[in-house]
């Protein structure tokens, strides 16, 4: 996948999760990347925030540690 | 209509003359008979219930009395003359007779009339053997008729070309041979008016009238000139089944003759699932007939499902599977022995190469659920992994998504019957008289009766304004707006205080709504906010809010135009929201409602299609579902989601994806952004594509495995209402097997070991590994004629109505929906926005519709542009444009017109010439990547005709397609 089209589908489940009630934002995110998207995705997703996390929500590099 | 084969006895298929009543019972006496029917029946269905047939003509069951040929006359004690059994109500302790000497001298008059301005050509006529009017002069014993033309000339009849003297008949007309499907013969009609009220009253369109009076009255579509296909009839063929002559006959049945046996099935269109039976002469089908004891449709069709099913028998069906090395090579027909040890071997080699997870399925949505359990076990107990998706992925996802979250499961809460209950009805995102014809008729129907609709779409739909039909309130929303209009609604129902407070506090999480109802009440969720934003008028988005919480039952049917977009699934949480809000769930009449696109979208999601959930919508990630499946297949289950069908495509330009066994699905042709849908399929090294035709995709397919039609299988669909309806094998298939015997081949081919010889033996399985399905066979489906899941212990005859005592979930519950925008935007170069849809002929892809004579009213898609934005930049209705987006561009030819709103532009992609898909892009819903094909910014401009692109293309599929002959 490219990485803009990762970057925006995870910015995507981040905004979502933001706004709702009760925090966790970043727990949330985790969970749902760990049910939809495929292991090879969520591995490009970490390797991602690893280097940087260019471009993600702050949701995101916060989920990426919990996909392990 | 007479029958052929009596089905089973619980469905009783006679004429009874008028429509069943629903009353306190009245008990009356019919020629010596007691009979107990409810009030408001009338006597001719009472004497039919007791069955006594009385004469008749100008009555049926599926329209009201209109009391017009007297042939129906009984007589009735205490009563005076002979009046019109199927206009007279029933009353209590009523003796009537049917069968005297003077009622049998009046119907012999009354026949005598009729036949004497009928031509008497009945053994060369179309409906020979199939004509009420033929029966009854048998049933009256008429023998001869006394009226003679007069000497002088002057025939005074509707039927002869020319009167005795040779001079044309000024009162003949000519047959109507204009709608591909039907013939109006003028020359036999009797002007019963059944075709009239047909078409009022079961479809809804009031195509047609009676024109004129006494001798001169004539049925007539529209405007005397006017032809049956210049008119504003639509083809549903409610007026062909009521006529009891050949005056409205099937060309089919004109040319083939009339059929010798039915059988009931499914139509594999769209997701009404309605019922028909096909009807045969040895095994060819000569007519698809509406069954009356269908429970979606209720005895009426459209156009597609009633006379659109050439395209089993068209030419350009493929028969024999076929192969090659490389898609740049002409094809090469094989036997199935040698296609399908290619595919394995093929798919087999990838995974020692490039691992387990390197190939994958996907389901079609036009399969049965048989077909679709069977390739998602493929992935999951053969290749080893979850790589399975379905095209319910780019239609429904977010159903799924929105509706399990909120109450609990994936479906829509009610029965189509629920629509006679409702009182406010909101239709969003939808387009029912073309996507849904048969439900759209059902509305109008309730509709006419007095319910109010609200329209939520950025185009005047029809129903927004129609025949005796109109919309209360029309919200002409921005496409990717509808969080932001949903949730005002709800504004409106909270901060008037307009909830239902006593079902929410019974039914739903108090907390979560108090914390919803805090969100909603901000003030920038409120109509005069999001105008701006939305276009829609604020006082109007109020006077719509409180239509909806204080007018009844309310109800809400959505489509695709709620679930592709970026907030698809947000959407969808609003209108659970909304229903529960107004307490609009659990009983008949209200609910939410998703319109399925396709015949088994419902049911290809219910049998575990997606890539991260086993049958019966449970996630993979649970020991306990999974285990289940391990002891039935005897394989592990993988515990991780697989890749969904975009995925699967950024996977294999990437090299990691390189395998895909792809049934029935164009995804070439239907998936959004087809630019890198080409590039996908392109870099993979074996696609094998399982159809009926040579499709899109297949230009990218190594292996082609030729399909069956619906006609030609044995299995299940379940339509839009949790329906799971029969479909029946009405002939053999013409390409040698059923689509669940290739797939078994294939799955054998790679060590599965499978072993069904019968769909009956999948549906087993279904309802041994998936609680909802548990009381499913095949048995129950022909003894009830259908079933709606969950069909369990709790629920042995299926579940019409679900929530009814409590949410599946348990409490329901208030989630938070906040607009945020997509990222799609208008801008200098791209300032317009496209949306897309479907019409009434056509079929999704079209890929069968444009195979039949469906193309004399759609012969190309066309660009639906406001007048507005037509002027400022050239373009006339007719031109051809080019129509552009920052994915690509294509060209069509531009209708100008103000159903759209200026900014917005429309059109269709029913045709892979126009490719209306290279255009959308490849953003999608946030939860579930359904694809957001209802908003693209898109710039409009004049043209001289197709793209470089669309004729490169055109060159390349024929190149494709190429077969060797076979040596
Ligand atoms: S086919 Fe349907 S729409 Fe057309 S005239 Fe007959 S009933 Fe009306
Ligand atoms: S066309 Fe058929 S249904 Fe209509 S009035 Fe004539 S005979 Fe009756
Ligand atoms: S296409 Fe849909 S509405 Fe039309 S006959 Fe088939 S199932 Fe019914
Ligand atoms: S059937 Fe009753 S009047 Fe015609």
């Amino acid at each position: 996948m490219s990485p803009d089209k990762m970057v925006h589908m995870a910015n995507q489940i981040a905004a979502f999760f933001k706004t709702q009630p009760g925090g966790k934002a970043a727990e949330r995110v985790a969970a749902h990347l760990r049910d939809f998207w495929e292991p090879r995705m969520r591995e490009q997703l970490r390797r991602h925030v690893e280097q940087g996390g260019r471009g993600l929500d702050q949701a995101v590099i916060e989920a990426a540690p919990l996909l392990r | 209509m007479r029958d052929f084969v009596m089905p089973p006895a619980a469905f009783d298929e006679r004429d009874m003359g008028t429509p069943a009543r629903e009353g306190a019972p009245v008990t009356l006496t019919i020629d010596g008979f007691a009979v107990t029917v409810p009030a408001g029946t009338s006597v001719m269905r009472a004497a039919a219930e007791a069955g006594i047939q009385v004469p008749k003509l100008c009555a049926t069951d599926s329209v009201e009395a209109f009391g017009s040929c007297r042939l129906c006359a009984v007589e009735i004690e205490g009563r005076r003359g002979a009046p019109a059994s199927c206009t007279t109500p029933v009353a209590p302790g009523m003796v009537v007779h049917t069968q005297t000497a003077k009622l049998r001298k009046l119907r012999k008059g009354v026949m005598e009339l009729y036949i004497s301005d009928h031509p008497l050509d009945c053994l060369t006529c179309a409906a020979n053997g199939d004509c009420e009017l033929q029966d009854m002069a048998g049933a009256v014993g008429l023998r001869d008729v006394r009226y003679k033309a007069p000497a002088e000339g002057g025939l005074a009849n509707h039927f002869a070309p020319r009167e005795a003297s040779g001079a044309a008949n000024p009162q003949w007309i000519p047959k109507d041979e204009s709608n591909p499907y039907f013939t109006y013969d003028p020359a036999k009609c009797i002007v019963c008016s059944r075709c009239v009220r047909a078409c009022e009253e079961v479809q809804g369109t009031f195509a047609l009238t009676i024109e004129g009076r006494g001798f001169d009255s004539r049925v007539s579509f529209g405007a005397r000139k006017d032809n049956a296909l210049a008119s504003d009839c639509v083809s549903c063929g409610a007026c062909v089944q009521a006529c009891p002559t050949a005056t409205l006959q099937e060309k089919s049945i004109i040319e083939l003759g009339t059929p010798e046996r039915s059988v009931i099935t499914t139509c594999a269109y769209c997701g009404v699932g309605c019922s028909f039976k096909a009807e045969m002469q040895g095994d060819t089908l000569v007519r698809m007939t509406p069954w009356k004891h269908g429970k979606a449709n209720r005895g009426h069709s459209c156009v597609k499902g009633r006379f659109a099913w050439g395209y089993a028998t068209h030419k350009d069906r493929i028969l024999s599977p076929m192969i090659r090395d490389r898609i740049d090579e002409p094809w090469r027909e094989v036997g199935w022995e040698e296609a399908i040890s290619f595919a394995a071997n093929r798919l087999r080699g990838l995974q020692e190469t490039y691992g387990k997870k390197s190939i994958g399925v996907i389901t079609s949505s036009r399969c049965t659920n048989e077909e679709a359990y069977l390739v998602q076990k493929l992935a999951r107990a053969v290749f080893g992994n979850n790589n399975t998706d379905t095209c319910a992925r780019v239609c429904h996802s977010p159903t799924g998504y929105g509706l399990g979250q909120t109450f609990g499961t994936s479906a829509g809460t009610q029965d189509f019957d629920s629509v006679e209950h409702t009182d406010v009805v909101i239709v969003i995102g939808a387009n029912p008289t073309d996507g849904h014809p048969v439900f759209a008729s059902r509305l109008k129907k309730r509709l006419r009766k007095g319910a109010k609709l609200i329209v939520i779409d950025p185009r005047r739909i029809d129903l927004v304004k129609s025949a005796h039909i109109g919309a209360a309130h029309h919200l002409p929303l921005r496409p990717g707006t509808n969080v932001a209009v949903v949730t005002a609604l709800a504004h409106v129902i909270v901060t008037e205080g307009l909830m239902d407070e006593a079902f929410i506090r019974e039914r739903c999480d108090w907390d979560e709504f108090q914390v919803y109802a805090e969100f909603v009440s901000d003030p920038r969720h409120g109509p005069e906010a999001t105008e701006l934003l939305t276009g829609v008028p604020a006082a109007e988005l109020r006077a719509a809010a409180r239509t909806f919480a204080t007018g009844g039952n309310g109800s809400i049917y959505y489509g695709l135009g709620v679930t592709e977009h970026s907030q698809g699934s947000t959407t969808v949480m609003a209108i659970a929201n909304l229903a529960m809000l107004t307490g609009n769930i659990g009983r008949k009449g209200v609910g939410v409602n998703p319109l399925r696109g396709q015949n088994n979208v419902q049911g290809s999601c219910d049998m575990g299609s997606f890539p991260h959930e086993l049958p019966g919508y449970r996630h993979v990630k649970n020991p306990e579902v999974r285990d289940v499946f391990r002891q039935a297949w005897g394989v592990e289950i993988d515990p991780e989601p697989g890749l969904r069908i975009p995925n699967m495509l950024d996977a294999a330009v990437e090299g990691e994806f390189r395998g895909l066994y792809c049934q029935g699905e164009d995804i070439l042709q239907s998936d959004p952004d087809t630019h890198h849908v080409a590039a996908g399929l392109g870099a993979m090294d074996c696609v094998i594509v399982h159809d009926l035709f040579l499709n899109e995709t297949a230009n990218y397919a190594h292996v082609f495995l030729p399909g069956s039609t619906f006609l030609e299988k044995d299995g299940t669909f379940t339509n839009a209402e949790r329906r799971i309806n029969r479909v029946r094998k009405v002939m053999a298939p013409r390409n040698g097997y059923a689509d669940w015997e290739i797939t078994q081949m294939l799955a054998n081919a790679m060590g599965g070991g499978w072993s069904y010889t019968h769909p009956s033996q999948i549906m087993d399985e279904i309802a041994a590994t998936t609680p909802s399905f548990s009381g499913v066979d095949y048995a129950l489906l022909e003894e009830k004629g259908s079933v709606q899941w969950p069909c369990n212990e709790a629920h042995p005859e299926g579940t019409p109505l679900m929530h009814v005592d409590g949410f599946v979930r348990g409490k329901g519950r208030f989630i938070v929906t906040e607009y945020v925008a997509t990222d799609e935007r208008t801008g200098p170069r791209f300032p317009l926005l496209l949306t897309t849809g479907r019409i009434l002929s056509q079929y999704n892809v079209g890929a069968q519709t444009r195979r039949t004579a469906n193309v004399v009213w759609h012969q190309e898609d066309v660009l639906e542009i406001h007048p507005h934005d037509a002027e400022t930049r050239g373009v006339k209705d007719g031109d051809w444009v080019r129509l552009a987006s920052r994915s690509g561009e294509t060209a069509l030819r531009a209708q100008v017109t103000d159903r759209v709103s200026p900014g917005v532009v429309y059109t269709t992609f029913h045709h892979p010439e126009t490719q209306a898909n290279v255009i959308t892009t490849d953003y999608s819903d946030w939860a579930t990547n359904c694809p957001e094909y209802k908003v693209t910014a898109v710039q409009v401009s004049p043209s001289n005709g197709p793209t470089g692109w669309q004729r490169d293309y055109a060159e390349q599929a024929a190149q494709s397609r190429r077969i060797l002959a076979a040596e």
